[in-house]
């Protein structure tokens, strides 16, 4: 048996063993998804101890190193893992943008002593983070951002506004962009981590059309800052910033695994599937879905060996938003008029629809389809002027 | 295995690429045999090279004198064909032929694959009998005859099927046209009696032939594996052509995109060049996205074949379906986007809308496969 077989069946046997029945079912909703956190309801002790568990093991960030609560596997490894998660159906003992997000920028820009007390809290669920991005006047046109840091010395005062901030009311520190030098536009950004109960930091939520309010108006009023609580060099936030979205890409395009990566006509056809031009929509759906899923795996491989472009995840995050959206328009389609039903009990509340409406989002989300097409048509094909 | 190329891949890949630009190039191949109408399709030198190079028997068992390599490695060399456009016996002979041959007696691969692996000669496969795709029906008849078959039938477009030294034909031996057993392969010699071809130009400028067999007679010796159980060689000689041509395309696909980038980069109207307009940009960057996807699906296709993992047949139909969407939509983005030069013969992106549509139609449309998703996923 090569290193990889002895370390796949050790995998195995370990998941068999330790992952709990409860874990190994379908995601249904938001519920179901451990965040971590200060304030984090577990929904039941399965889904306790399965975090834990997974925590002394350095699973819940696998491929970390060890000293920051990973557990130190090689890219081929942590293929495996995922591979055998997927194979039995685990759940992400962890969710959090502390894994997908702060975490790589912390590993390629912290400081030895932010990645040893930061990463560390956030493999082992103890800190659920948010961020702060987005204004109301800079979208897509992030640099822009306005947001002010006045340098006091051995703190920031920090006053602003920022918005569409996921689960603000909920989550305990803040990455945020934010400015430092008015006469800079792009050397002119700080990224800065606080407490969300720092005083000064109140939070507002924002209704979506799916009738959930993930996020929230999030305003700084007088937030002193800690001098040691920057990442990166003063005013050169926007390199963490990009190197940061270049990973929330990555995970909104849904390659690392689940269902953003499934084909849906046979679950469709369990149904019943009646109408042969929505079975056709359907099969080419599925070609599209079942493809992308490879270019999923094409792009982790790649990019764990440094041989993806480094724009690449704009491209994954564009094909597969579209597609994702693609996919629900083509459930509601087949779920009929039961699909329309919004609080009903036989849909868990208006599972079909409210996911419908969600996934529009994910083309704007983390930068929008269009600004993912600009940055290909730029950085990858390299045309003029873009 | 990681989806990308291990580094004996990435090896061949790099000598493959610099030959095929070299010496099969769209001028002294394509528009060279094209223009001087000639009734192969190719050249013969240029597949005397593709001998000296090793890539005739890459497929071939190393008893056999080939290279035991996989569908990964033929897929590198039909990128590299689509890329260039190269008009070869290539797909036909060294992967759909070889594939066929390699599961037939001793006797049989000694008595063609020496001449393939040299270079000196050429095979056609004959499996559908109607302009669509269509193997699960299969009419075209084999009579037992003395000790030997009596071929009596028809089949349509047998790419090379004229030029070809034997035409392995898919045959009815028993049962009825829609039966999955019942059928044999054979090698039929090109000078055996009763053969006649239709041989047409095709679009793409490559030749295909109409075949009658009125009342071949073939001795025992013509069968490739066992009478009247060939469905399964058969199966395995499709899918080598399925994710063969999808290999191509995707080179065919990369190849059109490749100039009208290069054209967006050198066209000026407005007083700037076209490719500064977003328009355009947000096009090219969709299609560069969906060529990606393609090729992901290829490769992935090929190393499920190479493992022959039970995945590996929906995975095919996959990446030949993604691999003709993509590809089609590369070469009508190339013709939209050169203007009114795209029209023009001069211009090299109209070869590549031609071949498209050749390679699109080839072992099954994205519609075929579509529906074979359907079918093999459940529903
Ligand atoms: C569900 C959800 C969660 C979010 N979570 C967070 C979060 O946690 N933290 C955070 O900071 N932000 C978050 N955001 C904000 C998100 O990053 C922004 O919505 C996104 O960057 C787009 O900005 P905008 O909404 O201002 O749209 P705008 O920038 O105003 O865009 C409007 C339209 O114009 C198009 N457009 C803009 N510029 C161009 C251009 N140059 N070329 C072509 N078209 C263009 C856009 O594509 C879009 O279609 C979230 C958004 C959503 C929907
Ligand atoms: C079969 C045929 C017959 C013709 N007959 C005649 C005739 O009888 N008489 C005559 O005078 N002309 C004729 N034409 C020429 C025709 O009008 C031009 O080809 C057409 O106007 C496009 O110009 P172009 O070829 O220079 O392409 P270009 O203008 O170079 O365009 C190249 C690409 O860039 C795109 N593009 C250009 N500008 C922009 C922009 N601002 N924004 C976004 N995209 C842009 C175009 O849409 C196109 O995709 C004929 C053309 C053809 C193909």
């Amino acid at each position: 048996m090569s290193d990889l077989e002895a370390f796949r069946a050790e995998i195995r046997a370990w998941l068999e063993e330790n992952c709990p029945a409860e874990m190994r079912e379908p995601v249904r909703d938001e519920g179901d998804v451990c965040w971590g956190g200060r304030n984090f309801q577990f929904k039941n002790e399965a889904q306790k101890t399965w975090l834990e568990r997974c925590v002394a093991k350095g699973y819940t960030v696998p491929d970390w190193p060890k000293p920051y609560g990973g557990a130190g596997m090689s890219p081929a490894e942590a293929k495996i893992w995922r591979e055998e998660c997927a194979r039995i159906g685990a759940r992400p003992p962890l969710s959090s943008f502390g894994i997908w997000m702060l975490g790589p920028a912390l590993l390629k820009f912290g400081t030895e002593e932010q990645k040893v007390h930061y990463l560390n809290q956030i493999a082992r669920g103890e800190i659920r983070w948010c961020q702060g991005y987005s204004e109301p006047g800079s979208g897509s046109d992030l640099v822009s951002l306005q947001t002010f840091g006045e340098d006091k010395g051995d703190h920031w005062v920090v006053n602003g506004q920022k918005i569409w901030t996921s689960y603000a009311d909920k989550a305990d520190w803040i990455f945020c962009l934010v400015r430092t030098d008015k006469t800079n536009k792009y050397q002119g950004i700080s990224f800065l981590l606080f407490d969300m109960t720092t005083p000064g930091v109140t939070t507002k939520p924002i209704k979506l059309i799916s009738g959930n309010s993930p996020f929230c108006e999030t305003f700084f009023d007088n937030v002193v800052v800690p001098k040691d609580q920057i990442v990166g060099e003063l005013n050169r936030g926007w390199d963490v910033a990009k190197y940061l979205l270049g990973h929330e890409r990555e995970m909104i395009s849904g390659a690392g695994g689940g269902d953003r990566l499934n084909a849906i006509g046979a679950v469709v056809a369990r149904n019943g599937l009646e109408d042969p031009i929505l079975r056709a929509d359907l099969a080419m759906f599925d070609v599209d879905a079942l493809a992308y899923a490879c270019m999923g795996e094409k792009f982790l491989d790649e990019a764990k060996v440094g041989r993806a472009h480094p724009a690449q995840p704009n491209m994954m995050k564009y094909a597969g938003t579209e597609l994702n959206k693609r996919r629900h328009e083509l459930l509601m389609s087949a779920g009929g008029a039961t699909a329309l039903e919004w609080d009903s009990e036989r849909t868990n509340g208006g599972t079909p629809s409210r996911s419908w409406l969600r996934t529009k989002a994910n083309s704007i989300e983390g930068g929008t389809s269009e600004v993912m097409l600009n940055v290909i048509s730029k950085r990858i094909l390299e045309l003029p002027g873009a | 295995m990681p989806l990308y190329h291990t580094e004996d891949q990435a090896m061949l890949a790099e000598s493959v690429t610099g030959f095929m630009a070299d010496e099969g190039g769209i001028k002294k191949q394509l528009r060279h045999y094209r223009d001087m109408n000639c009734q192969d399709g190719f050249g013969h030198t240029l597949w005397k090279q593709f001998a000296e190079m090793g890539l005739t028997g890459m497929l071939a068992a190393e008893a056999d004198g080939g290279l035991a390599m996989g569908h990964v490695e033929a897929g590198i060399v039909l990128r590299e064909i689509g890329r260039n456009l190269t008009p070869s016996p290539f797909l036909t002979t060294s992967v759909m032929g070889v594939t066929a041959l390699s599961g037939g007696s001793e006797e049989i691969r000694g008595r063609w694959l020496p001449g393939v692996l040299a270079g000196d000669s050429v095979l056609a496969v004959a499996v559908d009998e109607g302009p669509k795709h269509r193997p699960e029906r299969i009419a075209c008849k084999a009579e037992k005859a003395g000790n030997g078959f009596r071929l009596l039938g028809r089949k349509a477009f047998v790419v090379q099927g004229a030029s070809a030294d034997a035409i392995i034909v898919a045959a009815r031996t028993s049962g009825s046209d829609t039966d999955n057993d019942g059928i044999t392969l054979f090698a039929v010699p090109k000078d055996a009696a009763g053969i006649n071809h239709e041989n047409l130009r095709l679009v793409d400028s490559a030749m295909a032939s109409n075949v009658t067999f009125d009342n071949v007679e073939l001795d025992g010796d013509c069968v490739i594996g066992e009478v009247d159980g060939g469905r399964e060689l058969l199966n395995k000689v499709i899918r080598a052509g399925r994710i063969g041509a999808a290999a191509e395309l995707t080179g065919v696909g990369q190849g059109a995109f490749d100039i009208t980038t290069a054209y967006l980069k050198t066209r000026k109207q407005f007083g700037q060049l076209i490719g500064e307009f977003q328009a355009l940009q947000h096009r090219a960057a969709h299609l560069y996205s969906e060529l990606e996807i393609a090729e992901a699906a290829v490769i992935k296709a090929q190393q499920l074949l190479d493992g022959n993992s039970d995945k590996a047949d929906l995975m095919v139909s996959v990446a030949k379906a993604k691999a003709a969407k993509a590809c089609n939509l590369s070469v009508r983005e190339g013709v939209q986007m050169h203007g009114g030069v795209g029209m023009t013969d001069e211009y090299d992106i109209g070869l590549y809308m031609k071949r498209d549509r050749s390679l699109a139609e080839f072992m099954g449309d994205q519609y075929y496969h579509a529906e074979r998703v359907a079918q093999l996923s459940g529903y």
